[in-house]
């Protein structure tokens, strides 16, 4: 029950993450107790839908990953569960969007679609290209595989491809224009009281789970010298979470359709050769 | 259990398609459905395919209800509007189709089951939809990926923002 135990305490440290986000604990509390506004006419079953589903596909897709030794729930095929839970974000940040019945988050939700078409390709193949490196699906499989070489080492492209699509998956930093302030808040512009909190907390949890991902697939998973696996899994998930914070305050956010054009002109290419070179040491 | 659990999920959301008279809450319940179906995959241990569906069907949706709204002229779009179209034939179709299949599943002279599953299913699956002609479907994927591509680049007409 150990991993329960972890999930728990990482929904613990998330709820935190939000209140250090919202910038004080007050925030949190008002998010508990404050009274739901309402817009006129919207789908509450569909707000309903989208909100509750973004933590929940965060969670699921932590399943699959090994915290240490060991994952809650060890996947064969699960690089493509992770995958799939993943894109469940898609439809609970357009649900969250739609349902509103208000411009700016119908606006938010929109521009995350879009930028999920464009990050969606490049992250696929960046995930192909370590499953190819394993020669399998299991995230165990990819950490064992990766004993005498890290994966970022002689997979550098693809590990900044999935860098920049986690960014954008969690609709962060300078991907972060779906809830941006430019549409005053976009997506979440109309959410308060708890649904704004379980809506941001779930983008979060999104944020870290992309963050832990990296560790077993780029990162060697729990290996490391002197300290327990779990505990190299836990600095190097942290490793992975400061350089995802330090990209948020320093670049500028990117917009939509030039993130398209770079994604489908750049990315793609970048990251099929980078399959291609995979593919011939592999071979 | 489960497998009941899901089946009615599944049809329920299905009639709810029908049912319901807003275009997002027609796409999401379709959503549903399929989902229902992808995890009946997951519990006959066909993990890849059904992971596979699940990951297919929500993007699908998600593309489906944008061109949908962009051609229902709807794009504030919380009016509520009727769902059926064409309701005699679309009638007559199903109903054949559905006694069609009900009688495909009667009339069947079902095989009996001949060894065991295999020990990874994926990649028997793999094995059998490639097995040896590996080279072909590879180039083929690559055509199929480059065709797509080209087609999108083809299509696209630069916005008035665009350099």
């Amino acid at each position: 029950m150990g991993e329960v135990a972890g999930l728990m305490g990482g929904l613990g440290v998330l709820v935190a993450a939000v209140a250090l986000s919202e910038r004080n604990w007050a925030g949190v509390a008002r998010g508990l107790v404050v009274q739901r506004r309402r817009t006129l006419l919207p789908d509450l079953l569909l707000i309903r839908l989208g909100v509750v589903t973004l933590p929940v596909v965060a969670v699921l897709a932590a399943l699959v990953l090994p915290v240490g030794e060991r994952a809650v729930l060890d996947l064969g095929v699960g690089i493509v569960w992770f995958n799939a839970m993943e894109v469940g974000a898609w439809a609970a940040v357009w649900l969250a969007g739609w349902g509103a019945n208000s411009v700016f988050p119908l606006v938010g939700g929109y521009r995350f679609v879009a930028q999920g078409l464009a990050y969606e390709l490049p992250h696929m193949f960046a995930l192909i290209t370590v499953a190819l490196g394993a020669g399998s699906l299991r995230f165990g499989e990819v950490v064992a595989a990766q004993r005498g070489l890290w994966f970022v080492v002689w997979m550098p492209v693809a590990f900044l491809v999935y860098v920049i699509s986690a960014l954008a998956m969690a609709f962060w930093g300078p991907m972060g224009e779906p809830g941006g302030a430019g549409i005053a808040g976009g997506v979440t512009a109309e959410l308060s009281g708890p649904d704004r909190l379980v809506f941001l907390a779930g983008r979060y949890a999104l944020l870290v789970v992309a963050a832990a991902a990296a560790v077993p697939l780029f990162l060697g998973g729990g290996a490391g010298p002197w300290l327990p696996a779990w505990a190299w899994t836990a600095v190097k998930t942290v490793a992975v979470l400061a350089l995802f914070a330090g990209i948020g305050r320093r670049v500028p956010a990117v917009r939509m359709d030039r993130f398209m054009t770079f994604a489908w002109m750049v990315l793609i290419p970048l990251s099929l050769l980078q399959l291609l070179v995979v593919g011939i040491v592999v071979m | 259990m489960a497998f009941w659990i899901l089946a009615v999920l599944a049809v329920a959301s299905g009639i709810a398609v029908f049912v319901v008279d807003s275009m997002a809450r027609a796409t999401f319940a379709l959503l549903a459905s399929l989902i229902a179906v992808g995890a009946t995959f997951l519990l006959i241990d066909l993990h890849y395919l059904g992971a596979l569906i699940i990951l297919m069907m929500i993007m699908e949706m998600l593309v489906m209800a944008v061109f949908m709204i962009m051609f229902m002229m709807n794009p504030a779009g919380l009016m509520p509007m009727s769902m059926l179209h064409n309701k005699t034939g679309a009638a007559v179709i199903s109903a054949a189709v559905f006694a069609l299949l009900v009688a495909g599943i009667f009339l069947t002279d079902w095989p009996d089951r001949k060894g065991a599953p295999p020990p990874d299913p994926t990649e028997a699956l793999g094995m059998s939809i490639m097995g040896p002609k590996m080279l072909v479907m590879m180039v083929i994927g690559v055509a199929i990926l480059a065709t797509m591509i080209s087609t999108v680049v083809l299509a696209t007409r630069r916005g008035r923002y665009d350099a």
